[in-house]
């Protein structure tokens, strides 16, 4: 509780402390716009459509990245851990793809899919797949054997073995999976949109730089940054809130 | 089948796949194009000299920066790790940072550095920063209290206790703060050029892009692509050594 005092208080003067840098000329408005004109700066992006929409659309695109992630990237992970050989034979790609600075690719997908939505949901999807496949292998990886042992002495066949035993014991490590999917899609779309001023959040702030609106830009950039952890921050909430105790 | 076998099954399936898509006609020419014109388009990349150049220029923006960025967020990993209060009222607004994508920070490092390879080098320490601050931070924490207690003891200043005590314990997190660092500065740096820059292996690849020499951008994401990747399997085997 103190602490977030603490950080609240060392925001507020980091603010005040800009505000008199640009007031008193030691930096310039055109750099750094004066925290005094973000609120109206808000206002006008808000009223100009720049807000919600946008952030509607960078979800729905990071949503639907997760989605098809996880209906892909669940039955991977699943079968490089119900054939063992499989799993050894592409997890070490799998991690050093999740190393690989991927996200570099994207002139490559630009020239296969164009400047649109395809562009940065595959993005978000190629980001996302990588965390849930390795994930949700880990997750039934790490069922303990008692379970599993206790299933059979009931003389569960193979597949009730799975159904029953292992995916409910394996499900908090796929949500974790998924988690971090949507976390990864979500930056990932964000940062492409602005690369590609194309879509949503990321786009206002390609735009609002180009248009030198500075205090409009610094909004969407603080926006981005809200969103990110808001995300974050509920995401986590929520997977300790489901996870069995 | 053993993994090896699986694995070069795989690699031959893909790129008969690949090539089969190439020649089949059924894209428009050259977005997938055929191994063949990939394969020369490296080669002839790799003995221009102007390659070279931008690639010198991507390698001092991506090591100064990163430099810059690992110095600065292993300070503040060991500031926020060892002073409670501090660590705990920072912690939220360097994690909701840390979250976003470093990227759409570029408006604002482009009006503080200008557009040339000032901004592209903070984008690389800005990138690099933040997961060596957290993974510092949190190795802090599980030092072992025994060794702060010996420092404690022996009156240490707060310098030799950084020196002496917390960075030898924290030898393996500093490697892998390295690795982490690296990665993202290298995709902060090439990013940066991508979006707006005149040199470097990001403005090639854009170049390529605009021009629509879908080889030769295949040739140099190829080239990002074994460095980056060699150089970080190369810190994970000196870790592994450490």
């Amino acid at each position: 509780m103190k602490e977030s005092l603490a950080g609240i208080a060392g925001l507020a003067i980091l603010a005040i402390l800009l505000e008199i840098a640009v007031r008193a000329g030691w930096v310039s408005a055109l750099v750094v716009a004066p925290p005094s004109a973000l609120p109206s700066a808000f206002m006008r992006l808000w009223g100009e459509g720049f807000v919600a929409g946008p952030a509607g659309i960078t979800l729905a695109q990071a949503f639907a990245a997760t989605v098809a992630a996880g209906a892909i990237g669940i039955p991977w992970g699943y079968l490089l851990w119900r054939k063992p050989v499989l799993g050894e034979a592409y997890t070490p790609w799998i991690g050093a793809a999740f190393a690989a600075p991927t996200v570099l690719l994207f002139p490559l997908f630009l020239v296969l899919f164009g400047r649109g939505y395809a562009t940065t949901v595959f993005i978000g999807f190629i980001a996302a797949v990588i965390p849930i496949v390795l994930k949700t292998r880990e997750a039934f990886a790490g069922v303990p054997k008692v379970l599993l042992d206790v299933g059979r002495s009931f003389r569960l066949p193979e597949s009730g073995l799975v159904r029953r035993v292992a995916f409910p014991a394996a499900v908090p490590g796929i949500f974790t999976g998924l988690r971090l999917g949507l976390i990864y899609a979500l930056v990932n779309i964000i940062g492409m949109e602005f690369l590609i001023d194309f879509g949503g959040l990321g786009r206002i702030a390609s735009e609002m730089y180009f248009r030198f609106e500075i205090p409009g830009m610094y909004v969407a950039i603080i926006l981005i940054v809200l969103v990110s952890w808001t995300f974050l921050a509920v995401l986590s909430r929520l997977e300790t809130w489901l996870r069995p105790r | 089948m053993a993994a090896t076998q699986i694995r070069v099954l795989t690699l031959i399936v893909l790129l008969a796949l690949w090539e089969a898509t190439a020649r089949s006609g059924l894209l428009y020419q050259d977005v997938v194009p055929s191994l063949m014109k990939i394969t020369s388009a490296f080669l002839r990349m790799l003995f221009e000299a102007q390659t070279w150049h931008h690639f010198a220029v991507s390698a001092w923006e991506i090591g100064a920066g990163l430099v810059i960025g690992y110095v600065l967020g292993v300070a503040f990993g060991l500031a926020a790790g060892t002073r409670r209060f501090f660590g705990a009222a920072v912690a939220p607004y360097v994690d909701g940072i840390a979250t976003a994508p470093k990227i759409v920070f570029l408006p604002i490092v482009m009006l503080l550095a200008g557009t040339g390879i000032a901004s592209k080098l903070a984008l690389g320490a800005l990138s690099a920063f933040f997961p060596v601050a957290i993974n510092t931070a949190a190795s802090v924490r599980q030092v072992n209290p025994v060794l702060v207690r010996v420092g404690r003891s022996l009156r240490l200043t707060r310098w030799q206790m950084a020196t002496r005590i917390y960075l030898p314990a924290l030898r393996p997190s500093l490697v892998t703060s390295l690795r982490l660092g690296f990665g993202l500065a290298v995709v902060g740096v090439l990013l940066a050029e991508i979006k707006l820059s005149n040199a470097g292996l990001g403005f090639l690849a854009n170049e390529h892009y605009s021009l629509y020499r879908v080889p030769d951008l295949y040739a140099v994401l190829l080239l990002v692509f074994i460095v980056a990747v060699g150089l970080n399997s190369a810190m994970g085997r000196f870790a592994e050594r450490g």
